[in-house]
């Protein structure tokens, strides 16, 4: 797989952006853990740094050590079913070390249960744990379409988080930064709409596991300058692949569509099997989670609450579903490869029944692959490869 | 000459075709793959009476497929499955293959081409392994098992999901005086009730067949027909349908 140029950006992008982290107290600033699908929006006006335990345990999990955070985390009680970001970041707090050093000691928590119900829990222990106070957004599921009482209802509970980042920050919520905030989100999503859309060109300049790799800035760094900065220029290296032909897999002969987490420790060997049978993951329904936003400056609470209400992991089977019908027709892919990942209970969930009603409404095959995205002792390599290269054989024929 | 080699995790195959199935060779698979793979070259060209210069491809499958030197290129055990099943008969459109280690099925259209598969590379239950076991416990020896289990009265229920504590059952059944004939005929249901819940994930179309080492019980076979309510077909000889596979695909590429 050709690597990007713009992979350096992001990686002193990411470092300062921990580096930030780390020296916050130094220069007084607060410390937010924010969870991924949070409205981090309303932190940037109080100039608070926010870091991601989510993205931290992916970095754990790339680094291999993910297994081991979490061996410490079962050790205390936790149990190994549950969700192996929360046991890979419990782990490393415990431990108070991580490639990185460690996430620095957070001043509050900010968290939503869009994402799963698992947030809540996990920020209540490390709540206690650093004895620091817990802003909740509770968002609830959309079953069929959002309601206008769940907009009222998250609207409300946002004012009320503003009111408690003044007190905890003392400092005044300022209105204009919050829509300069907004604006700047705004534009950061499309433009990674715009780099996730280079996937539909024939071929691809980019696989998911670009996409895995260069999400990290819309996740933490979304609402700021830098991140819509180096969207830009990412934005411009693929245009670039785009007029001089340059695909992300040498004879691109596979279209591939992937769903769920990555398998953040087996990043390197999966798109070397995918490639040596020319297949490209052009399109992924993890990282698109994060396209699909519009943001409205002119009612700013109330679209951030409609935002972070249709997020993807807090939609139904049947909404999920048009979503993923929509993926496959966008990117005209030959097949899915669905992650059952063992530890992420509501992106895996239903993943049989959904296998099933795309077979049946697109045609196309979809081959089922079970790992964990951090914990490597679920994960069987032979066995997965076998599956892959099976299905890849069945698709080229 | 064309030759196939299937190295699975209990048993591995070799086939030489030319126009026809020349000869077929099965070995137990020992700890050296390379060598395992020499042995049965050595032993399926013996067979055939043949040199091993005649031979013009080399199609390796199976879970040790990247550990077969003399080997062309390799292919999964699932398209191998596929081409050979559709070989010895065109109208199969399902195989239910139950190896050593794992259970598979296989959706194939009227062209032989894979559609869909399902894999139970997890779980021993539904495998060979769990038939070994059960053999072990029962002091009967594993090509016994189904012309025993043909003659049971009593249907016993073995309810554990994982082989092991289902081998507690099967102890606490002999515990309580029930006949071996009783015991495995229920050991072939627990088998066949989770292999079937796998095969459910795929549509299953007519003709069916099955493949693998497991398909040689008899008791197993019975088993499988009664909960998938369908006929089955067994080739001549099951072990062999995915060497035979490799071995067609040497031929074509």
């Amino acid at each position: 797989m050709k690597k990007l140029n713009t992979y350096e950006n992001l990686k002193k992008l990411i470092g300062s952006h921990y580096m930030q982290g780390k020296t916050a107290h130094f220069f007084n600033q607060k410390v937010g853990w924010v969870s991924s699908g949070a409205p981090v929006e309303l932190l940037r006006p109080f100039d608070v740094i926010t870091l991601y335990p989510e993205n931290h345990a992916s970095i754990c999990g790339a680094a291999k050590q993910g297994s081991e955070f979490c061996e410490v985390a079962e050790a205390e009680g936790f149990s190994r079913d549950l969700c192996s970001y929360f046991r890979c970041d419990r782990g490393s707090t415990l431990l108070g070390t991580s490639p990185i050093g460690g996430l620095p000691r957070p001043d509050f928590l900010f968290g939503c249960n869009n994402i799963c119900g698992t947030i809540l829990k996990w920020y209540e222990i490390a709540s206690r744990h650093y004895d620091v106070p817990f802003l909740f957004v509770d968002t609830p599921f959309v079953h069929t379409a959002i309601t206008d009482h769940a907009v009222e209802y998250v609207t409300a509970q946002l004012q009320q988080a503003v009111e408690s980042l003044e007190s905890l920050t003392g400092r005044e919520f300022d209105e204009q930064k919050f829509v300069r905030t907004l604006e700047l989100s705004k534009k950061c999503v499309e433009l990674w709409t715009r780099t996730l859309e280079f996937g539909a060109y024939k071929p691809s300049p980019l696989t998911c596991f670009d996409a895995f790799t260069q999400m990290a800035a819309i996740v933490s760094l979304r609402g700021t300058q830098e991140a819509v900065t180096h969207y830009m220029t990412l934005n411009q290296e693929l245009e670039s692949r785009v007029q001089k032909g340059i695909a992300a897999v040498e004879n691109e002969n596979i279209r591939l569509l992937w769903d769920n987490i990555p398998v953040w420790y087996a990043m390197r060997g999966l798109s070397e099997l995918f490639e040596k049978y020319h297949a490209c993951l052009v399109a992924d329904t993890y990282t698109n989670a994060w396209a699909s936003a519009a943001l409205d400056t002119g009612n700013p609470m109330e679209s951030l609450a409609r935002n972070y209400l249709e997020i993807y992991l807090n939609i139904s089977m049947d909404l999920m579903l048009e979503r993923i019908v929509a993926l496959i027709h966008r990117f005209d892919v030959d097949g899915m490869v669905m992650h059952s990942n063992r530890s992420c209970k509501p992106y895996s969930l239903g993943q049989y029944d959904l296998a099933r009603c795309i077979k049946e409404e697109t045609g196309i095959p979809v081959v089922i692959i079970e790992a964990d995205m951090v914990d490597s002792r679920v994960y069987a390599e032979e066995q997965m490869r076998t599956r892959i290269e099976a299905f890849l054989e069945s698709l080229g024929e | 000459m064309w030759c196939g080699i299937d190295i699975g995790a209990a048993t591995a195959k070799l086939v030489l075709f030319e126009n026809m199935v020349v000869s077929s060779t099965v070995i137990p698979s020992g700890f050296d793959t390379v060598k395992t793979a020499e042995e049965l070259m050595e032993r399926g060209v013996e067979k055939a009476g043949i040199h091993r210069r005649d031979i013009r491809g080399i199609v390796a499958t199976g879970y040790g497929r990247n550990m077969v030197p003399m080997a062309d290129r390799t292919v999964t055990e699932i398209t191998c499955h596929a081409r050979g099943a559709h070989y010895l008969d065109s109208q199969v459109r399902t195989i239910i293959d139950i190896g050593g280690q794992d259970s598979k099925a296989i959706s194939l259209d009227a062209s032989g081409k894979v559609k869909d598969f399902v894999m139970n590379d997890r779980c021993a239950a539904g495998t060979g392994r769990f038939l070994e076991v059960m053999a072990r416990a029962l002091e009967v020896e594993l090509d016994e098992l189904g012309d025993l289990s043909l003659r049971c009265r009593e249907n016993v229920t073995i309810s554990s999901t994982c082989t092991v504590f289902a081998e507690s059952e099967v102890i606490s059944y002999k515990n309580q005086g029930k006949k071996k004939e009783d015991i495995i005929a229920g050991v072939h249901e627990a088998i066949a009730s989770r292999v079937l819940a796998m095969v459910h994930q795929i549509p299953i179309k007519e003709k069916i067949m099955v493949t693998g080492g497991v398909a040689l019980n008899a008791g197993m076979i019975h088993a499988l027909e009664r909960k998938v309510e369908k006929e089955v077909e067994i080739p001549e000889d099951p072990q062999v349908v995915g060497a035979l596979g490799a071995a067609l695909l040497a031929k074509e590429s």
